[in-house]
């Protein structure tokens, strides 16, 4: 070991075969022409930031998208091999690939390999083919076994697969059966989110917030209830449970050892630096994000003036925020948060800033103290937009 | 400077239109093409007056101004137009700025022709016997029909308008007609200066300099500083500092101010109380011998509760209040106490309009985050003791065993509406409990209805429905008519099973069960899920009529925390912690603010 500070990196490929009709993240389609631009861009943004990272040692990378197995694999290969040049990149580091189960191949599988990713994340979202279609989704659950019996052939022994529930036309048995599909299969690793509807996606203009999709004919399939939504939840746990899958954050489920490290530095106030269009950073003390306008991305001339015309909504982060993020970010584990940590970090105990919010919490059953720990009940869980925003500062304080 | 000016070139004048027919549009036009001051007085020293105004930097409201015309016969003819509220709440208000013109332009859309506010506005002015001349407007828009609309203001309104000026006061197109025909058809003024004083107030406003400053047409005898004035309803009696007239947007001081003539009056009037519109000013120590008829006492006619949302801010509430009275003598408030809502007031307001405009004022200008409750009416509550009560806090409405009957205001109303959608409407004043008078048809293609409604129906949102259910083609005005008798009881709001006084109002008996339910479905809307499970009930005389429920929270998580970024988190989770802080806590549950406000919104249509 040396002593550096751990650094995860994120780096983002904002392309995508084809928009998914509820996605509003950065992704778009791109001709090939313009990926290999953004990727000749990438590496220099890599190159540049590097300079500010000499005292950190990366401990994980995430490469997400979009779609990062869009790209031709050498790109892939050439982002790897211009991180491992310029940046100290721990041996055990924890590297992962988002991957569509549809433009997955052996080639490209054996090339990550061949650049040291060692963890893939499979976009399955359902194993049922009609709702993978109403979803948008260019895969089917078939293509998907194809995709996950090479990724294991390649020699992935971290699998992490993405399953959503909420979708629209799901009914719980859908549900379960899709659990018990993707639990056969054994991947190391499983996210199952609740689909949000959001604004901005073709989504929003068919379900609005009502959830209805229309009636008659060309009406779109309804999303479940919020009960039936509630109960899927509920089956999640109990069945992966039961599966030998440990719930270690709000949403991600895995067997023991092999929790994606990376996320777990979101929760827990880990530096990280976004590499790419749109991407955001914690880092150095501030949080900021990345120009997400890919024209003004591509003209950015990183030689020449740096980093600062890429870097956008830079906020400092000040006492307050990180005792909030502490907080509204370490809830979402599990294992919840440490008084200990809190009291290393800020000089006072949890109770001494939020102790009659605690006690309100505990008091109506949505936390629990455990030793020097507090953590969200199951009901804390399912209603945590409620509970987190409790952790919220006033300004004056 | 002797100010004697000649009553034969004087003309004071109003315009009315229905709304948005252009007539602000067309006053600004009057002021830009005419002169501040005649060719005598720009050699008198009113210049150096008015430099002195302008330091101390008080402006005028734009109720009346002075302008000077030099028309095509070489004249120099002297303008006051004086301006009138342009909505049903401030009907007297109306009829006192009328009283005080000698003519009236009448605007008329020339695409859109006549609409009820445009009849009220006529027979408000030919009441007051005044020569009202038809100008035609907005001959620019492509759909105008001025042909179509002469003929009509003849066969409605029975005024000659072959030859009304056909303009458009956006353009300025032919406004130079306008302004000859208001030397030509506008009368002058009459009436004998040296008369004992008779003055009619319009208006007044309150200045911290020199107290109120009267608005007032002379209608006989002479006013200048010294005089000792006397007002005739009021009693108040103060001796005049200063007399003059309006400027564009400026007070300017004269000699004197006699019969015909319109301008202003200080005289270190302290309370707008004393100087109320419609009242009559005339000299002390030479009274006339009776008043100008027509003066009435303004009463509010819709109330309120308002409360501070930040029970903190309740003296700066009062303040600010106190302040607006000062220039609003129509403003009423009183102290009153909700346990829902903690320490507020009762205040009254002359129509839903005016409840609005104070609102904002008090929102906007003295920052002030409020809580308004349901507005109702005055009822007359005549107890089996012989006693009467008039009701403007549904709170204090007597045991039901105390009261032998009450009674609600009942106002006539004229609807004009084009002929499609007489049916929607007949329906609408129907759902309204309103007593149908008539019908007349004007020209085949429109209808004028003419219904009996109680008040507390049409307060709170039937213009928006009547506006909704005719396409937006239905005009609407209104007058009281009286007290009626009727079946009103008392419908309360329980919320997790306590009553939440803030939320009770009056209501027809027959409605009681209709407007329960709506009112429970509305805050089952606005009522946010909390931990437990919340029952909301309308109940009459302790019976309960309807019922929802808002169910416990039962999901609500954040989605996946992509790539890092979780500023969206952040925002949602302050997004949630800001609506908790807008609300009201009643017992254990949280009620939005704007709930208090939501039985104004069940109209479904």
């Amino acid at each position: 070991m040396n002593n550096k500070k751990p650094l995860e990196l994120y780096v983002h490929i904002p392309f995508c075969a084809r928009k998914c009709l509820y996605c509003d993240f950065l992704s778009f389609r791109a001709l090939a022409k313009v990926q290999e631009e953004y990727v000749r861009q990438l590496l220099e943004e890599i190159q540049a930031a590097s300079l500010t990272a000499a005292e950190r040692r990366v401990s994980t990378i995430f490469i997400g998208g979009g779609t990062p197995s869009i790209l031709e694999p050498v790109m892939i290969r050439a982002i790897m091999e211009t991180i491992r040049m310029y940046f100290e990149v721990a041996p055990d580091a924890e590297i992962t690939i988002e991957a569509n189960p549809g433009t997955l191949t052996a080639q490209k599988l054996d090339i990550y390999r061949g650049c040291g990713i060692n963890r893939i994340s499979l976009g399955l979202q359902s194993a049922d083919n009609g709702e993978l279609k109403a979803l948008g989704r260019i895969h089917t659950f078939e293509e998907f076994l194809k995709s996950f019996e090479r990724a294991r052939q390649a020699g992935f022994w971290s699998v992490n697969v993405d399953l959503m529930s909420a979708l629209p036309g799901q009914t719980l048995e859908s549900w379960k059966n899709t659990l018990k599909k993707v639990a056969m299969l054994k991947p190391e690793h499983i996210s199952a989110y609740s689909l949000i509807i959001e604004q901005n996606t073709p989504f929003w203009e068919r379900y609005g917030q009502d959830g209805c999709g229309g009636s008659g004919p060309g009406s779109w399939p309804p999303l479940p209830d919020e009960e039936t939504e509630r109960k899927m939840y509920q089956v999640t746990k109990e069945f992966l449970e039961e599966q030998g899958y440990i719930r270690y954050e709000i949403s991600n489920y895995a067997k023991p050892g092999f929790e994606c490290r990376h996320n777990i530095g979101y929760w827990t106030g880990a530096e990280y630096l976004g590499l790419g269009l749109g991407s955001s950073s914690c880092y150095k003390g501030s949080r900021f994000s990345n120009e997400t306008d890919l024209e003004t991305y591509l003209q950015l001339d990183f030689m020449k003036d740096g980093l600062v015309k890429l870097y956008q909504n830079v906020q400092a982060q000040t006492r307050n925020s990180r005792m909030e993020e502490f907080m509204f970010l370490g809830l979402r584990m599990t294992k919840g948060v440490s008084d200990i940590d809190f009291t290393a970090q800020f000089g006072v105990k949890i109770r001494s800033v939020y102790g009659e919010k605690i006690d309100r919490l505990i008091a109506n059953g949505l936390m629990r103290e455990e030793g020097s720990r507090f953590m969200l009940t199951d009901w804390g869980i399912d209603i945590s937009n409620y509970v987190l925003s409790e952790f919220l500062l006033d300004e004056e304080n | 400077m002797a100010a004697t000016i000649d009553q034969s070139k004087i003309r004071n004048f109003c315009i009315i239109a229905h709304i948005d027919h252009g007539k602000s549009t067309l006053a600004d036009r009057i002021i830009e093409k005419t002169g501040l001051l005649t060719s005598r007085e720009m050699q008198a020293q009113v210049l150096d007056n008015m430099e002195l105004e302008r330091e101390r930097g008080i402006t005028i409201k734009a109720q009346a101004v002075r302008t000077v015309y030099k028309a095509k016969d070489g004249e120099e003819y002297i303008f006051n137009l004086i301006d009138t509220p342009g909505h049903v709440d401030f009907n007297y208000e109306v009829s006192r700025s009328l009283a005080a013109c000698d003519g009236a332009i009448l605007v008329v859309d020339a695409a859109q022709g006549i609409e009820a506010q445009t009849l009220a506005n006529v027979y408000l002015a030919l009441d007051h016997d005044l020569d009202v001349f038809p100008v035609i407007n907005k001959i620019d828009l492509p759909s105008a029909d001025p042909d179509h609309v002469a003929a009509e203001i003849e066969d409605v309104i029975g005024i000659e308008a072959e030859d009304a000026p056909r303009i458009s006061a956006k353009t300025g197109q032919n406004v130079d007609d306008v302004l000859e025909a208001i030397v030509h058809k506008i009368p002058a003024p009459t009436g004998d200066p040296d008369a004992p004083l008779k003055a009619l107030i319009f208006d007044s406003v309150y200045d911290s300099y020199r107290g109120v400053i009267v608005f007032c047409r002379i209608k006989e005898g002479t006013v200048k500083k010294g005089t000792v004035i006397k007002m005739m309803a009021t009693g108040a009696e103060e001796e005049v500092v200063e007399v003059g007239y309006f400027g564009a947007g400026q007070f300017i001081p004269c000699e004197e101010l006699s019969a015909g003539m319109v301008g202003y009056i200080t005289a270190s009037i302290k309370n707008l109380k004393e100087t109320m519109v419609g009242d009559t000013i005339t000299d002390k120590n030479n009274p006339c011998s009776e008043p100008l008829p027509g003066y009435k006492k303004v009463t509010p006619m819709v109330y309120c509760g308002m409360y501070p949302a930040d029970s903190a801010k309740y003296p700066d509430l009062r303040d600010a209040l106190e302040k607006l009275q000062l220039n609003d003598a129509s403003l009423y408030f009183e102290p009153e106490t909700s346990l829902a809502l903690g320490f507020g007031f009762r205040c009254g307001f002359l129509g839903l309009l005016h409840l609005d405009i104070i609102e904002e004022r008090l929102e906007r200008e003295y920052n002030l985050d409020l809580v308004t409750t349901a507005p109702g009416v005055i009822y007359r509550v005549h107890k089996t003791n012989g006693e009467m009560i008039e009701l403007t806090n549904p709170s204090n409405l007597p045991d039901p065993s105390e009261i032998e009957y009450m009674e609600e205001p009942i106002v006539s109303a004229e609807i004009m509406v084009t002929s499609e959608y007489v049916g929607a409407i007949m329906q609408l004043c129907q759902e309204r409990r309103g007593v149908y008078l008539g019908m007349e048809y004007i020209e085949g293609t429109r209808a004028l209805l003419k219904y009996d409604l109680p008040l507390n129906e049409i307060i709170y949102d039937f213009f928006d429905a009547l506006k909704s259910r005719s396409r937006g083609y239905a005009s609407f005005d209104y007058e009281l008519k009286g007290y009626q008798r009727s079946d009103l009881v008392k419908l309360d709001i329980l919320v997790n099973r306590e009553e939440v006084d803030a939320l009770s109002f009056i209501v027809f008996a027959g409605s009681a069960y209709e407007r329960g339910r709506k009112m429970c479905e509305k805050l089952k809307e606005e009522i946010p899920r909390h931990l437990f499970e919340i029952p909301i009930q309308a109940a009459v005389g302790g019976k309960i009529i309807a019922r929802e429920t808002v169910k416990a929270m039962r999901k609500d998580v954040l989605a996946k925390c992509y790539g890092g970024d979780i500023s969206r988190k952040r925002k949602l989770l302050e997004k949630q912690k800001e609506g908790k802080k807008r609300m009201r806590q009643i017992g254990n549950v949280e009620i939005p603010q704007k709930a208090f406000m939501s039985v104004l919104k069940l109209d479904d249509e």
